[in-house]
């Protein structure tokens, strides 16, 4: 074991890295399920995004005009599915199933004759001032800038949609179409937008994938992150900040664990402590903000903060019981979409009982009269 | 009704296709990646493309790629047999059972499934000695590292995985003895994006030379970003040379299929156990390129003529297993058996193989 050997500065910085194409992809899957759209096809979107920004990006010779393309190509896939599901009233989960199923295929179609290829870098972008600071420098504001686009493009998408007059049509149409609709809004205009950026997002996330992260092309390269994406949009009951939060998470997971595993230390080893350093960063947070706002509700906040405690004594003791065998990484390591997505039809079957925190109208068809 | 049709027109087309399979020998092939995955997958395909040019009319391949190790494996063999291919090839450790059960139920077709070790009347197994490259490999990587940390992209743990592990870090540690290797395990054959991520996070802990288990070359563009160096993982990646990638191990399956589909047309195939190595053709060690000085490379390539001469095993005694227990005496060699099966790391390696 050789904790010592982890930079934690590169760490962080691998990170933000690892985060940015699930951020991606789930600011956009989230706009288009707040109009009430569920979209399975994120991953192949993504896949579809990562091949046409990796071809134009060969073609144009420019990273940048790369990216404005998998944004383009990923809306225009995203389209078939809004012509499907909008104007032709299909169902949306078979249908966003086989966006993908059409992505994959189409992807590793376009993609034969850029095999092999090396694109143009895009060059990284430091922030002045900020990147001399010590340790947040070099882990914040050293990056290309994808990884600053995605968090602005973040507050972007919060601020539109609770403060502006857009977002709220928007969640209208998202919350009950009907109603909207004999408002005068044009719900199948919105969803058809909301689906396009959707595409876009995901596009953008997968070219951050094939001409950033890896670089290059190779078949199935998005390797299942859409998927995350989606999961995470549920998690973080379709909120924006929260959105940020689920894709650090999962890509800090991502991160950690193989740096644990060059470094020779089972993922168990750390992550309890983790989780109840979460759980007590999470406490003092909802107390100071909850004294500042005069909201504190001391119950819930307790019962929040028990349960990362006892998740985390939970891991502790299984690492204990099982003399931090490496299985239990492999299984962690290997099953995280699927726990992740088994984990989500839990949250949402649990939560249809009482009020729901996803838009009410989610995958119901709207049909004008 | 639809479902019917499908059959029955699916039917009509086997037996048109056995019907045309009396002058054609019919062969098939079995993929895990996709056939341009820069590695594993298209070695193999690349075999196949020989053999077609081999035997030209003579033969009709089929393929299909991204081929998940499971049950779907099963369906798309059964498949095949059932379309009148004379010739199963079936290419990763995962397909192992589902070819056995396959073949069990096709007695009249040949499997041949590749890096396993269950045979069957009609199924042999074939595998290549990659182990003797990794010696070779292992032997640069200790010369070359400045920082004596080896980074290692393990894929599934299984004993072939293992085996290159183990020559490779005997062979560095033998010209350098302050070597380290870490090691990632990534629980797939190819993931770009998580081999990426793995070759960064060993960078990023010191290492300087890179050796792969995987399929894809992300992480030679990783090691190139890094200045690193690297080596060519089952296809030659020479896209990546003279730097980062300073020599590779391809796979060079296109002699062994030949020969097969032949035995097929002569009547004389029979169940056979094939494991070759450098002096068969079947392992091949790339260019070793500039970036690589001289007298290094000179003892690398005297080490692949002593493997090829057969004087020199890249198992051989004292060695011990990775808790201190003696293994191989002095001069003794591992036998095949042994090999096929070995699950530990030997005396030296940190961390554990996960179970």
């Amino acid at each position: 074991m050789d904790l010592g050997s982890i930079s934690l500065v590169a760490f962080f910085a691998s990170l933000m890295v690892a985060s940015t194409p699930i951020l991606l992809a789930a600011l956009g899957e989230m706009v288009t399920e707040r109009a009430g759209v569920l979209n399975l096809g994120v991953e192949g979107m993504m896949i579809i995004g990562a091949i046409c920004g990796f071809a134009i990006a060969i073609e144009s010779g420019s990273a940048a005009a790369g990216f404005l393309g998998a944004a383009a190509g990923g809306a225009l896939l995203s389209m078939l599915f809004a012509i499907l599901t909008q104007f032709l009233y299909a169902t949306q989960v078979p249908s966003g199933l086989a966006l993908t199923l059409v992505g994959v295929g189409l992807a590793s179609l376009i993609g034969q004759p850029y095999v092999g290829e090396s694109p143009p870098l895009m060059g990284k972008l430091h922030i002045p001032v900020f990147e001399s600071i010590p340790f947040f420098g070099p882990v914040m504001f050293q990056h290309d800038p994808i990884v600053y686009l995605s968090l602005i493009l973040a507050v972007l998408v919060g601020v539109f949609l609770k403060y502006t007059r857009g977002g709220l049509i928007l969640r209208a149409v998202g919350e009950n179409h009907d109603a909207a609709h004999a408002l005068g809004y044009k719900v199948r205009l919105v969803r058809v937008m909301a689906i396009g950026f959707g595409g876009a997002m995901a596009g953008l996330g997968g070219a951050y994938i094939s001409l950033i992260r890896v670089p290059q092309w190779t078949d199935g390269i998005t390797g299942g992150i859409g998927w995350i994406a989606l999961a995470i949009v549920v998690f973080a009951s379709w909120k924006p900040e929260r959105v940020v939060f689920g894709a650090y998470l999962f890509g800090g997971l991502t991160a950690l664990q193989l740096n644990l595993q060059a470094a020779n230390i089972p993922l168990l080893f750390v992550l309890p402590y983790l989780v109840m350093l979460a759980g007590v960063i999470y406490f003092v947070i909802a107390v100071a903000v909850g004294s500042w706002k005069k909201t504190l509700d001391v119950k819930p906040t307790l019962k929040t903060f028990a349960q990362f405690i006892g998740v985390g004594l939970v891991l502790l003791l299984i690492g204990i019981a099982t003399n931090y065998a490496s299985s239990l990484d492999l299984l962690m390591l290997s099953s995280a979409p699927f726990v992740a997505t088994i984990v989500v039809l839990v949250v949402i079957s649990a939560r249809s009982k009482g009020a729901s925190n996803g838009p009410a109208m989610l995958g119901k068809i709207f049909q004008a009269h | 009704m639809f479902k019917k049709i499908l059959a029955t027109t699916a039917l009509a087309v086997g037996l048109a296709g056995a019907a045309f399979a009396d002058d054609k020998t019919k062969v098939g092939f079995v993929y895990v990646g996709p056939i341009n995955d820069g590695g594993w997958t298209q070695g193999h395909d690349h075999g196949r493309q020989e053999l077609e040019k081999h035997f030209g009319d003579k033969v009709e391949t089929v393929f299909v790629e991204n081929v998940p190790e499971g049950p779907d494996a099963e369906r798309i063999m059964t498949q095949m047999a059932l379309t009148g291919t004379d010739i199963i090839f079936a290419t990763s450790f995962g397909f192992m059972d589902p070819t056995i059960n396959v073949a069990a139920k096709f007695p009249d077709v040949k499997f041949e499934h590749a890096t396993g070790y269950k045979q069957a009347d009609n199924v042999s197994v074939y595998s290549a000695r990659f182990y003797e490259g990794r010696a070779i490999q292992g032997t640069i990587a200790g010369r070359m590292t400045k920082s004596n940390i080896v980074g290692y992209i393990g894929s599934v743990p299984i004993p072939e995985v293992v085996r290159g592990i183990n020559s490779a870090y005997i062979h560095a540690k033998k010209v350098n003895p302050d070597v380290e290797f870490k090691v990632i395990w990534i629980y797939e054959w190819m993931n770009p994006a998580k081999e990426a991520d793995a070759a960064k996070a060993l960078l990023e802990q010191g290492a300087d030379v890179i050796l792969q288990h995987t399929d894809s070359t992300a992480p030679l563009a990783a090691a190139k970003e890094a200045g690193a160096i690297g080596f060519g993982q089952a296809s030659d990646m020479y896209d990546f040379a003279p730097n980062p990638r300073v020599s590779s191990i391809i796979d060079d399956w296109a002699p062994y299929y030949i020969e097969r589909t032949q035995a097929v047309m002569d009547g004389t195939w029979s169940s056979t156990n094939t494991w070759g190595g450098i002096a068969s053709g079947m392992v091949g060690i790339g260019e070793i390129t500039d970036a690589v000085p001289a007298d290094v490379k000179a003892e690398a390539l005297a080490m692949k003529d002593a493997i090829v001469a057969g004087t020199y095993h890249p198992f051989t005694g004292p060695l011990n297993k990775q808790d201190g227990t003696p293994w191989l005496a002095e001069g003794e060699v591992a036998d095949d058996g042994a090999l096929a099966g070995m699950s530990f790391y030997v005396e030296g390696l940190t961390g554990e193989i996960p179970q």
